[in-house]
């Protein structure tokens, strides 16, 4: 087992998690390479961001394992999930509206673990950010407060960086030129998880590619080994892909 | 004269309402719950001086310095394990948990001291006063309160925009669940705000039996002045709190110059007509300091 998990930073293993009645997920499993882009596409209601809560720790899985560089985080709690590496950038972002720019990043060091990001490493990314850091963070454009919510959540220096919906409700302008600030973040030896509705967006970014539909995995691979009209299929269970899933 | 040194004496008032009032409105700013045994545990903190001054030897002036911790402590505590476990099924369930704790305390407190009166008795400060006319005089004692109040406030405030603590606290109190994604035990942060506000409410109660006397089934009476300095001044505003804690205590000397009888209705007709004129109080604000 450990020699399988050795280059995987998470694996998930069977993931089952109910929400409310419903079965969000489904018995999902995969494993994400360390230092690379990891993309989950789906449509609406397909299970994506309870899988980003689950692997944040807000909810709990009814079976199945979360692995973090082969130790077994099923059980930890959110805030101590933080302190393992694990930052997510939450849908809607979920600014603190009544703290400031400035506040607002600093909340993300109060579990921070030790690293490359400062708060001038953040600002060095995004330039306009200094100047408002004394402004309240409700005041910001959309993508202004997406740029602010990773930021956040990089400066608790995480090994695996967890992006929920980035492009949700953004000018594609504005995710472009979000999405063109990660190249450093692999260089840096992060490792991201994101979840984008955009699938040709995803398909830019990751390499690899992971997708669902209501709580089941339909299709996963690298981006270029799908048609496309073979990944709407499994985006829209129009028709069953003819895949063989096996185990991972 | 008369109304002139009403209207002084009041703003000094004030000081003790402000601080039974700095920690309702703490609580209800992080985590909007209303504790209904906030004057009883004032109350008790002034029962806790009283056994303790004679175990310890120490002038009653220095009381707090042992009490104030202890409370801190007890206030954690009762976060963790009492109010805690009741916020998960809704904030009437918390009121009714504290409404509980408030006849538990009273009653407890019956047993144990009888219904009599009791105070704290601390010499020279407590008679002595400011001669500023003839006919006007402030007790140091009611200077020192009404310091110590400002004071509270001040500090509280500062904690919270000044410290990571601080800061932590605003956050789980705009987003309970994102606070948790930064990595902040909302448990632990709202146990550090119980903790406060136990502190400054134990402060209260001994500015109250030093100022005046306690009786155990004291504390509802100075709840509902709390409560309502908070109201007027604006939830969760704890400068707005400041203010309408001294609004209270000057209606409430005026009203007593006016009649004998009037002293301890005024203060509410004066809340009610500053709601019926600004509903949101003085300074109506959605967020945390």
């Amino acid at each position: 087992m450990s020699q399988v998990t050795r280059d995987h930073l998470l694996r998930i293993e069977d993931l089952t998690v109910n929400y409310g009645q419903l079965t969000a997920l489904d018995g999902v499993s995969f494993s994400v390479e360390e230092s690379s882009i990891f993309a989950v596409i789906g449509a609406n209601g397909a299970g994506k961001s309870t899988l980003m809560r689950t692997l944040a720790g807000l909810h709990k899985p009814i079976k199945g394992r979360i692995l973090l560089d082969g130790e077994d985080i099923t059980s930890v709690p959110p805030h101590l999930r933080v302190a393992r590496g694990i930052a997510l950038v939450p849908e809607g972002r979920r600014l603190f509206p009544s703290l400031s720019v400035e506040e607002n990043l600093l909340t993300g060091t109060y579990r921070a673990r030790k690293g490359t990001w400062t708060l001038a490493t953040v600002y060095e990314m995004f330039p306009w950010m200094p100047s408002r850091r004394s402004q309240r963070a409700s005041l910001l454009s959309g993508g202004e407060q997406q740029a602010v919510a990773i930021c956040r959540a990089l400066l608790s220096n995480p090994r695996l960086l967890l992006i929920d919906e980035l492009s949700l409700g953004l000018a594609p302008i504005v995710v472009r030129s979000i999405y063109s600030s990660f190249g450093s973040l692999l260089e840096s030896g992060l490792t991201v998880l994101l979840v984008e509705q955009d699938v040709s967006q995803a398909r830019s970014i990751a390499s690899q590619i992971h997708c669902l539909l209501e709580g089941k995995t339909t299709l996963f691979g690298g981006p270029r080994d799908f048609t496309a009209e073979e990944i709407e299929a499994a985006y829209f269970g129009i028709a069953k892909p003819n895949l063989e899933l096996g185990t991972l | 004269m008369s109304w002139i040194n009403a209207l002084i004496q009041g703003i000094f008032l004030g000081g003790l309402f402000v601080l039974f009032a700095a920690g309702l409105s703490l609580l209800f700013g992080v985590m909007e719950v209303i504790n209904l045994a906030h004057g009883d545990i004032a109350v008790a903190a002034g029962y806790l001086a009283v056994v303790l001054i004679p175990l310890l030897h120490i002038p009653a002036i220095w009381i707090f310095i042992v009490v104030v911790p202890v409370f801190v402590v007890i206030g954690y505590v009762m976060q963790r394990l009492l109010f805690q476990p009741s916020l998960k099924s809704g904030s009437l369930t918390t009121l009714l948990v504290t409404f509980g704790l408030s006849v538990i305390i009273e009653n407890l407190l019956l047993e144990g001291f009888s219904a009599n009166s009791h105070s704290l008795s601390i010499g020279a400060l407590g008679s002595g006063a400011f001669r500023i006319t003839h006919q006007l005089s402030i007790s140091y004692l009611s200077v020192a309160i009404l310091l110590v109040a400002i004071a509270t406030i001040v500090i509280i405030q500062l904690g919270l925009s000044r410290t990571n603590t601080g800061r932590i606290i605003r956050a789980v109190a705009d987003d309970r669940e994102a606070a948790q994604l930064i990595g902040a035990d909302y448990r632990h942060v709202f146990g550090i705000a119980a903790g406060v506000a136990f502190g400054t409410v134990a402060l209260a109660g001994l500015a109250l039996s030093m100022y005046s006397q306690i009786t155990p089934s004291a504390g509802p009476t100075y709840l509902i002045y709390g409560f309502e300095a908070v109201v007027i001044g604006g939830l969760g505003s704890l400068w707005g709190t400041l203010a309408g804690g001294i609004v209270l205590g000057v209606a409430a000397t005026i009203g007593l110059v006016a009649s004998a009888n009037f002293g301890a209705l005024a203060p509410h007709l004066v809340f009610l007509a500053i709601l019926a004129i600004r509903p949101n109080g003085f300074f109506p604000k959605k967020a945390l300091a």
